[in-house]
């Protein structure tokens, strides 16, 4: 029995921190497998050809840029549409709201972020996309500004319950003194709750922006998939074809190692490049607002 | 000690209960009939048919299954040149460097016609335009029309629908319509047409939007969109699509439809495709709005 747990306690904080270090493993082999895949395409394809503006992959056309605006048109959109409504509910939730209307709210954000993408997508082809068409009277409803609508109802919870937990976390004492102080409960939230919670409402804000850029089954459907070069806001009211679509439409199609192969793997490259570049971005804003708070506690 | 034993039993039982309602299409279920399993995949075209064909075909012959599955014809031939699939369906003929790989694996590729297919022009019910040429439909997808009134409709903006460049039916349509055939013409389809992934992403929206213009396979037309008349020339006439239009060659959108073996086909898949080309499984094909071969007494 003795020796049992003996050997227990030595296998089990082994495999615990195999598990602690799987996840670097993972995003190594992932990286590495992406850049062996996908690094060939510029020996085969001309930078000139990746930098031009027209993608048509079974013509030798690998013009990347339509995709890449594609991609940042539809997130920023969506980032529009679930930052303010995102973070306005969290503080809504954590600030304002009684606890009875709380317990009624919560569940319901949880079920958003349950309801499938493809469900979503179905919907926004089914009556979104007539719904816009109609009522902007566009040539087409299967729009950038459709992907935007949907993407933003995808980050909505994700922004609300990183937030909510964030506004939770800042001490009573800091709200008590502000209103002691004389400011409104506007002014508190707005002056005092707010910034104490920032690096969690930005980590929110980042996750969400990051789980719209990822989402590819609801934009396949209605964004209408055309690589178009976006020439200014007119971009949002029409087609558009993200990075993330291209990959699923086209990926089952092509032959293993050809060129539109490792071009399709390239792009997956930079996809990986740009949420490397958000998470990052978003943990440097953690971290300086951490080393502030240390200074003022000490 | 019992409880465990008990709790085992109960969850053999229900594995058991669950390979028993996959075994028609499950591929590891050989042991206990004698059953072989066909893996057949390719074309969303030709999914319903194939699916209709290894049905019936199920009643022909109760120890074979055909398990059938679509993502577009390069996927079903991808899928044969890496050995995962028996029988390849492709709306398209094979090209020459997929025929390349396969071959790369030590075996040629072998080509069946099992079907033949209208490619029909489909438009909103509240579009007036009734016919068009062949030299419109392309003029119409290179992007030289954008509006209706240029092709005898209302003032409106032309919305372009198409399927994936992944579907065969996309590269038939470029070839044979946008480019009219001519292999020297490098037209391409306009880069604002809309690429959707699915038939039924097609018809929801040529229902809805009466700007809109798509193509499909006869098979998957509803009574809920319009198709046009087409004319192989400028003042030829016009055809509407249909097994008679196909058969002798007036309406100019046609084409068959294939499947592939990689090298030459076991006895049970050479008895399927035999049975593929008999008048039984050729009357299915009539069912389902395809052209059927016409087979020679």
């Amino acid at each position: 029995m003795n020796k049992r747990t003996s050997i227990s306690e030595k296998v089990i904080p082994i495999l615990i921190k195999l598990s602690g270090y799987s996840a670097i493993i993972f995003v190594l082999l992932i990286l590495i497998f992406l850049l062996t895949q996908g690094l060939p395409s510029l020996r085969s394809v001309p930078l000139s050809s990746l930098l031009s503006q027209r993608w048509y992959p079974i013509e030798d056309y690998f013009g990347l840029l339509p995709l890449l605006m594609g991609s940042l048109i539809v997130t920023i959109g969506a980032a529009i549409i679930a930052v303010p409504i995102g973070v306005g509910t969290a503080i809504y939730l954590s600030e304002i709201s009684p606890r009875s209307v709380r317990e009624i709210v919560k569940p319901f954000i949880e079920v958003m972020a349950g309801v499938p993408s493809v469900v979503l997508g179905f919907i926004g082809i089914v009556v979104l996309a007539s719904l816009l068409r109609r009522a902007l009277n566009l040539p087409t409803g299967l729009t950038a500004l459709a992907g935007s609508l949907l993407l933003g109802i995808i980050a909505i919870p994700t922004i609300v319950s990183v937030a909510e937990d964030a506004l939770d976390a800042v001490p009573r004492s800091y709200r008590d003194a502000a209103l002691a102080l004389g400011a409104t409960r506007w002014q508190t939230i707005w002056k005092v709750t707010l910034p104490a919670a920032k690096s969690g409402v930005l980590t929110g804000i980042m996750l969400g922006i990051g789980r719209a850029f990822g989402e590819t089954m609801t934009v396949m459907m209605v964004t209408g998939n055309a690589p178009l070069m976006p020439r200014g806001l007119s971009a949002f009211f029409a087609p558009t074809r993200t990075m993330t679509a291209t990959i699923a439409a086209e990926m089952g199609e092509v032959a293993t190692g050809s060129t539109h192969y490792q071009v399709l793997f390239l792009i997956a490259i930079v996809l990986f490049m740009i949420s490397l570049i958000v998470n990052i971005t978003a943990s440097l804003f953690v971290f300086r607002q951490r080393k502030r708070s240390e200074r003022i506690l000490s | 000690m019992h409880r465990k034993v008990f709790l085992a039993a109960v969850l053999f039982i229900i594995l058991l209960s669950g390979c028993g309602g996959g075994s028609e299409t499950s591929e590891n279920a050989p042991s206990s009939s004698a059953t072989t399993v066909i893996q057949n995949k390719g074309s969303d075209t030709m999914v319903n048919l194939a699916l209709a064909w290894a049905e019936a075909y199920q009643k022909v012959k109760p120890q074979v299954s055909i398990s059938v599955t679509g993502g577009g014809s390069g996927t079903g031939i991808a899928a044969l040149a890496n050995n995962t699939v028996d029988i390849a369906n492709a709306s398209r003929k094979i090209k020459p460097e997929e025929i390349e790989q396969i071959k790369s694996k030590g075996v040629d590729p072998i080509e069946f016609i099992v079907a033949r297919d209208a490619i029909a022009v489909v438009i909103n019910p509240n579009n007036p335009v009734n016919e068009l040429t062949l030299q419109q439909v392309s003029d119409i997808y290179s992007g030289k029309y954008t509006n209706w009134s240029e092709v005898g409709g209302e003032d409106r903006p032309i919305v372009r629908l198409s399927r994936e460049t992944n579907s065969g039916t996309h590269v038939y349509f470029l070839e044979q319509v946008v480019r009219l055939g001519d292999k020297e013409n490098k037209t391409l389809f306009s880069p604002d047409t809309l690429l959707l992934p699915s038939s039924e992403g097609i018809t929801a929206e040529v229902r809805d939007n009466p700007n809109a213009i798509g193509y499909d396979g006869l098979g998957y037309v509803t009574d809920e969109v319009k198709v046009v008349a087409i004319a192989a020339d400028p003042g030829g006439e016009y055809v509407y699509p249909s097994a008679e239009s196909v058969n002798n060659q007036t309406y100019p959108i046609a084409r068959d439809l294939y499947m592939y073996s990689a090298g030459i086909p076991s006895p049970i898949e050479k008895a399927y495709l035999e049975w593929i080309m008999s008048p039984p499984a050729q009357e299915i094909v009539t069912q389902l709005g395809f052209v059927p071969l016409i087979i020679e007494p």
